[in-house]
Order: structure tokens, then C-alpha cells, then sequence
């Protein structure tokens, strides 16, 4: 295989990557830009809807009719998380309903567990799963089943971008994300915004849910995925939609390329400077997206899309 | 849904704690806490191996009244597969119900925080194919056993059984293997084994460490793997880390039946999520799989008495069966004591007694129903691993892990001087004086 296709593959792959990075990403927006609160629980709500989804599809249910009632029980979930938690924590720093939303996540992974069990549910919803060969001599690969992900997570970015811009509920969302008193002084329902928009998550983590877990099974590992999600977010900003999905592209192929491309170079700068032969370094990619976020943080700490943070005095 | 189901088993185990409770307060037996994980990531692995240990001794106290009428009191306590925990467990259970016999860490790094703890406590710790390596060496690890093979001589079979397809060693020379490995002491073990049998050999091997923190994310080393073409892929993986690798490899066409795991990389959920794209991977193993063994016409009593730990469809895995093993090795050990002692309950001395001294033949596991299902071993002073170590090779067919070979041995000449030079280097570095075995 020429340097040239597989560095082009390597690119191309790293970008279905963050595509698949930033479907997971999109839900921590979606409630940070209506509460101003990091939901430490998206992570798992990906796997909790996962589960649900799989599980009533083992049941022999149909996809449509098992995805009908998974978004129900996302609902009935938000409804929930308002009624029980979020309603008694107005107006409270945004660092206590951070907390919370840390409960949220140990009591919703307890609960799924309780329900659905440990096992590994393979989950088959027929997107496609085969792989192109293109180029001179068919030498780059390009996976259907990243393609249709990519596709999937396009689409949803659009549609929630046209939907926080030019829909009432979007603008409300907006308002009660800059000032809660401020947004309830102008008539808007916060609590029912609330119930919309951690609806709105829930219906982003089956989506996410389904895209990974079709493609490594439905299991707990799911709820790790998260971590994927947060460098994202410092790059795109909290509160962007598209942002996600740029942050996400830019972790993605970056990432890549540094496993592949610079990991090799760092092992032989450390071997030039210490004078140790062979040393092989891997797992680059697990801190070069937390680097690179931290190094965007330094001159945008509002990230690329963000919105920037003034206090007037 | 199970709600219904669920209610059931709470109230069932609510009944179960109070009965439990009573019996420890009031009934004698042998005590033995399993350190389990069945929660969290790694809980897809740890459930089936815990029901099959518990399924074993349940078994024996059904059938048996116990071992030679001695009845097993059974405890577990969830660790999540974390190290912290497992300490945590092992504290709270070491003394209970007048103290374990013998505790089974299920985790490597669990094992290494236990080794010195349970040396003084002295209880047992059965890391059956996991742990401490060099702990084999029983004159400086008095207290913990690793049989019947470590991964150090489960890295020699996995060679010789690649050599063996190859048709000799000699053609080993000149080939380039790759090694996916859990960025972690467990899969860092093999190593320098593979290091020494690269030399010998004349083979080369690339490493791909997979960071447990994304271990779910593979794309680039199979990227890298795609190109540099290695002619076997060996790995050392665990949890989602080794569905997420047989996934890419899929993904990536690489031949399946050229990949292989080791023993901990090589059940149902591993191959399950990669559906059809799992055919033909194959995996190291110490045991057998299926309930084609005499033993389950007992275990499917303990099910029809309504005493299973378990469902029953789901019972026969490798993983279950490795637990029905472990617990089988335990009983007997302890049978082994009391031939000692006396049939009545042991302490941990006296099972480090019967572990040392456990010898079982083909003719012992025939007469217990397992044949197939666990090795030979003959356990002595000085090789806490056991004299034959030897692995299988099985290989998944989209359905059912099926054995292809028979015991391949492993190159103990290689390895027991690397395990005793490990072990003299720990025994100095804890000021340890190696006890006599002679």
C-alpha cells in the first residue's frame, strides 16, 4: 500500500472517528447550552438507551416500535431527572447541579444494570457493515458502516442547529441557558424547558446508543465513551451544536494521525535524547486529544464556536 | 422486561441474606468468599465465571452435604474489578464465618495487592491462570497458587502452536507477528517471554498497546496492522477491549483464524457484538466448554432442585466452565486436607496444605465427571503452577467455541528459570528468605 492512500485513509477514518465522537458529544450540549450544567450522566444515558432499545428488540419487537417506546422512557426519564432532582436545585451554582447530574449517572447505571442485566447484546439494525476499496489498485478501504454513521450524525447536527435557531423552544432554551431568573422574569417555563431538553439528550444518546452500539454491542463499556466526548466539547465549545461536530472531526483525524504519524517520531526523539534503542511507543491518542484541547483552551477557552464569556462590571 | 423476574430475586435474596445470615451464625463449614465482579465494563466476563463457581460448590453441598459432609458456606463480595475494591472485599471477608479457606481475586492486579496480605493471614490465593507469574514459584510464594499454567508458559504454547501451523519452529525465522495487548501489568506480562522466543526463534513482533481508558477505540492500530500485513496477531486482552478487536480486524478483513487470543480474550463476549465477522477467531484455553460433561448431570440437578445461581440456558460457556473448574480444583484440594486433618472444617494453613499437595490424574477427573473439562495437574511445594502446564487452542464458528487441538505443552525448560529468577529478585527486594522444599 503507497504512503500517499494510507495516510488518506488514516485521515478519512479518523474523521468517522470524530463523527462517532461528536453524536455522543452533541447530547452534553444540548443540556449544557439550556442549564449551563456538564451532564456528568450523558455517558450514560447512551448505554441505558442502548439497552432499552436492544432489549425490547430481543423481545421481538419491531426497530420502529422499539425505538418509539425507548424515546418514550427517555421522556418519562427527563420528566424524571426535573421532577425529582433538577426543580429542587434552582437558581443553585452551576457546580451543585453538576453533583447531581454525578448521582444521576451512578443511580441511572445501577438501575440499567438492575433491569436489563450485564450481558453483551449484539445489536443489528441493518446499516451496512461491508467496506469499499478505492484508488488505483483498490488500496484505501473506506467503511460503509463509518460513512452511514458520518451521514446519521450530519443530519442530526443540522436538524438540532435549525432547531435551537429558528424554533420558539429553541430561543427559549438559549434564554434560560444565559440567566434562569432572568428567563423565568420574561414567562418562560423553566421546568418544562428542562423536560424538552433533557428529552431532546435522551433522544441524542439512542441515537448515539444505537450508532456504537451496533458497532461494538450493546454493553456497559458504553458508558466510557463519554470521555471521547469531553475534548470535543473544550474544542467546539460547550454550547455549540455545530461545534460538536467540527470539535469532533478535528479530535478525530488528529488523533489518528498522531497514533500513527507521530507517535513513531516522539519514540525517536526520546531515543535520540536518552540513547535507548527500541523504544515503542503506543496509546498516543489517548492523551492527544486532551493536549490539544488544553492547548485550545490557553487562546480559546470558549472553544471554536463557543460563545464568548464577558462580565460586564 | 424482568421487573417481575427481578422482584422475585430480590425477594429471593432477601431470603437468601437471612439465611445466610443464620447459617453463619449457626451452622459450622468451610467457608469460602469469592471476590466477584459483576457490575460494571468488565462484568460480561466476570458473571458467567462467578456463577460457575458458585454453581460447583453449590452442587457439592446439594449433593454431597458438602465435602466429605463438611458443608462449603459461599459469599461473594463485588469488586467491579477494581484493585481498591478487591482489597476492600478481601478485609471484610478474611475473617467471616470463622475465616476463608481460600480466596480467588479474579484480577491481576487485585492478586499483586493481595500477595503479602494473604501471606500473613496466610489464606490461600487461587489465581487460577491469571496474577503473579513468577508467584509459581511456591519456596517464595508459600500462599499463592496460579495453576494449571501461567501466562508466561500460555505465551510458549500460543508460539509453539503458531510454529506448528507454520510447520516447525525453523519457519518461524524471518516471519513478523503483531501483539495487541491491554496497556496494563496483565497484558504487559508475556513480554519478555515473547521477547526471549522472538530471539530464539528469529521472529519479529510489533506491539500495540491498547489504553484501558480507550480501549472501546482501535481504529489506528488496525489501520497500522492493515498495512504492516503481520502473519499472526496475538493478543492479550480484556473486557471490551477484545470485542472491540475482533470488530476491527473484521472490519479490516484480516484472516480471522490467524488472529488468537489468549485464554482471558477468548469467550462468548468476545465475539458475540462482531456477529459473523467473529468466525474463525481463535483463542487459547486451559478448559473445556460445553455441558457435554458427565458433571452437568449434577449441575442440571442443582438447577431442577431450583438451587442454580444462574439461568440455565445460559450455563456451559468458557467462562462458566472455567469457574465449574476453579471450584472443582478448590474441592478437591480441600479433600486433600482433610485426608490430612481430618474430615471436619479447615483453616487456611491447612488448605495451603491441600493445595500443595493436590495431585489429580486422569483417572481422578474421570471419577469426578470432568474430563475435558480441566486439565491434569500435580501441585508440589516448589511449582505452585502445577508440573504439565499446556493450553488448547478452540476457535469460534458463529455459534459455539469448538476445541481444535489437543494439549499443547508448554516450554517449561524456557520458562521456569525466568519465573524462579523472577521470584529471587521479589524474595530480595522483601527481604523474603526463601523457604525449603526439599
Amino acid at each position: 500500500m503507497s504512503e500517499f492512500w494510507f495516510f488518506l485513509e488514516v485521515l478519512l477514518s479518523g474523521l468517522f472517528a470524530g463523527t462517532m465522537y461528536s453524536l455522543v458529544a452533541l447530547g452534553f450540549v444540548l443540556i449544557f447550552k439550556a442549564s449551563g450544567v456538564f451532564n456528568f450522566a450523558q455517558g450514560t444515558m447512551v448505554l441505558f438507551a442502548a439497552l432499552c432499545f436492544v432489549g425490547f428488540l430481543e423481545m421481538g419487537w419491531p426497530v420502529a416500535v422499539a425505538a418509539i417506546v425507548t424515546v418514550g422512557i427517555m421522556v418519562a426519564w427527563a420528566y424524571s431527572v426535573e421532577r425529582l432532582v433538577l426543580r429542587h436545585l434552582v437558581n443553585q451554582a452551576p457546580i451543585i447541579l453538576f453533583m447531581a447530574t454525578i448521582g444521576i449517572a451512578f443511580f441511572l447505571e445501577g438501575f440499567a444494570e438492575f433491569i436489563w442485566g450485564s450481558d453483551v447484546h449484539p445489536l443489528n439494525v441493518g446499516i451496512p457493515n461491508d467496506a469499499w476499496f478505492v484508488g488505483p489498485e483498490g488500496e484505501m478501504m473506506i467503511q460503509q458502516f463509518d460513512l452511514a454513521a458520518a451521514i446519521i450524525a450530519g443530519l442530526l447536527v443540522t436538524v438540532l442547529a435549525l432547531f435551537f435557531h429558528y424554533t420558539r423552544i429553541g430561543r427559549a432554551l438559549r434564554a434560560v441557558a444565559d440567566d434562569h431568573q432572568a428567563a423565568l422574569s420574561v414567562g418562560i417555563p423553566l421546568n418544562q424547558i428542562w423536560v424538552i431538553v433533557w428529552s431532546v439528550a435522551g433522544f441524542v444518546a439512542l441515537v448515539a446508543g444505537i450508532i456504537w452500539g451496533s458497532r461494538l454491542g450493546v454493553q456497559f463499556a458504553l458508558s466510557i465513551i463519554a470521555l471521547k466526548a469531553l475534548p470535543v466539547l473544550i474544542l467546539g465549545g460547550f454550547t455549540s451544536v455545530p461545534g460538536a461536530i467540527v470539535g469532533g472531526l478535528i479530535i478525530g483525524a488528529g488523533e489518528k494521525l498522531a497514533e500513527i504519524y507521530g507517535a513513531p517520531a516522539i519514540a525517536e526523539l526520546v531515543s535520540y535524547m536518552s540513547g535507548i534503542n527500541n523504544i515503542s511507543l503506543g496509546g498516543v491518542e489517548e492523551w492527544f486529544a486532551y493536549v490539544l484541547a488544553m492547548f485550545f483552551l490557553l487562546f480559546r477557552p470558549q472553544g471554536l464556536f463557543g460563545e464568548r464569556i464577558i462580565e460586564r462590571v | 422486561m424482568r421487573i417481575r423476574n427481578l422482584t422475585l430475586a430480590l425477594a429471593g435474596a432477601a431470603a437468601g441474606l437471612m439465611g445466610l445470615a443464620g447459617t453463619a451464625s449457626a451452622a459450622e463449614g468451610i467457608y469460602i468468599p469469592n471476590l466477584v465482579y459483576k457490575t460494571g465494563p468488565y462484568a460480561p466476563s466476570g458473571t458467567p465465571v462467578a456463577h460457575g463457581f458458585a454453581d460447583y460448590l453449590a452442587m457439592i453441598n446439594l449433593r454431597d452435604g458438602g465435602v466429605n459432609g463438611v458443608p462449603i458456606i459461599y459469599e461473594e463480595c463485588e469488586t467491579g474489578y477494581k484493585t481498591d475494591r478487591g482489597v476492600e472485599c478481601y478485609d471484610r471477608v478474611k475473617g467471616e464465618n470463622g475465616g476463608a479457606v481460600v480466596i480467588n481475586p479474579w484480577s491481576t492486579g487485585i492478586t499483586y495487592a493481595l500477595i503479602e496480605k494473604a501471606t500473613v493471614d496466610k489464606i490461600p490465593l487461587f489465581s487460577i491462570g491469571y496474577g503473579r507469574t513468577s508467584a509459581a514459584d511456591g519456596r517464595v510464594f508459600p500462599y499463592v497458587f496460579n495453576f494449571p499454567s501461567t501466562y508466561w508458559n500460555q505465551a510458549t504454547a500460543i508460539v509453539r502452536y503458531i510454529a506448528d501451523q507454520e510447520g516447525g519452529f525453523d519457519k518461524l525465522k524471518g516471519k513478523n507477528l503483531g501483539f495487541v495487548y491491554l496497556d496494563h501489568p496483565y497484558g504487559k506480562e508475556p513480554i519478555p517471554t515473547l521477547d526471549i522466543l522472538a530471539e530464539k526463534y528469529g521472529f519479529t513482533y510489533d506491539k500495540y498497546p491498547v489504553p484501558p481508558a480507550s480501549m472501546t477505540e482501535q481504529k489506528s492500530i488496525w489501520l497500522q496492522i492493515r498495512r504492516s500485513k503481520p502473519a499472526y496477531v496475538v493478543m492479550w486482552g480484556w473486557g471490551a477491549m477484545n470485542s472491540t478487536a475482533v470488530s476491527e480486524a473484521a472490519n479490516v478483513k484480516y484472516p480471522m483464524d490467524k488472529f488468537i487470543g489468549n485464554w482471558w480474550a477468548a469467550a462468548e463476549p468476545d465475539v458475540i457484538p462482531a456477529g459473523d465477522g467473529a468466525i474463525g477467531y481463535k483463542g487459547a484455553t486451559f478448559n473445556g466448554v460445553g455441558t457435554d460433561f458427565k458433571i452437568y448431570k449434577d449441575i442440571n440437578d442443582l438447577y431442577g432442585a431450583g438451587k442454580g445461581t444462574w439461568t440455565k440456558d445460559q450455563i456451559g460457556g468458557v467462562l462458566y466452565s472455567r469457574g465449574v473448574a476453579t471450584a472443582a480444583y478448590i474441592v478437591e484440594a480441600i479433600k486433600t486436607a482433610q485426608l490430612k486433618f481430618g474430615n471436619r472444617v479447615i483453616t487456611g494453613e491447612e488448605m495451603q496444605y491441600g493445595l500443595e499437595n493436590l495431585k489429580l490424574d486422569a483417572a481422578a477427573i474421570e471419577k469426578l465427571g470432568l474430563t475435558g473439562l480441566m486439565p491434569p495437574v500435580e501441585i508440589t511445594c516448589a511449582n505452585h503452577e502445577g508440573q504439565n502446564p499446556a493450553i488448547k487452542i478452540q476457535q469460534w464458528n458463529g455459534k459455539v467455541w469448538e476445541i481444535k487441538t489437543d494439549w499443547i505443552p508448554a516450554d517449561t525448560a524456557l520458562v521456569r528459570p525466568l519465573i524462579e529468577q523472577d521470584a529471587a529478585q521479589y524474595a530480595k527486594e522483601n527481604n523474603i528468605t526463601p523457604r525449603s522444599c526439599s
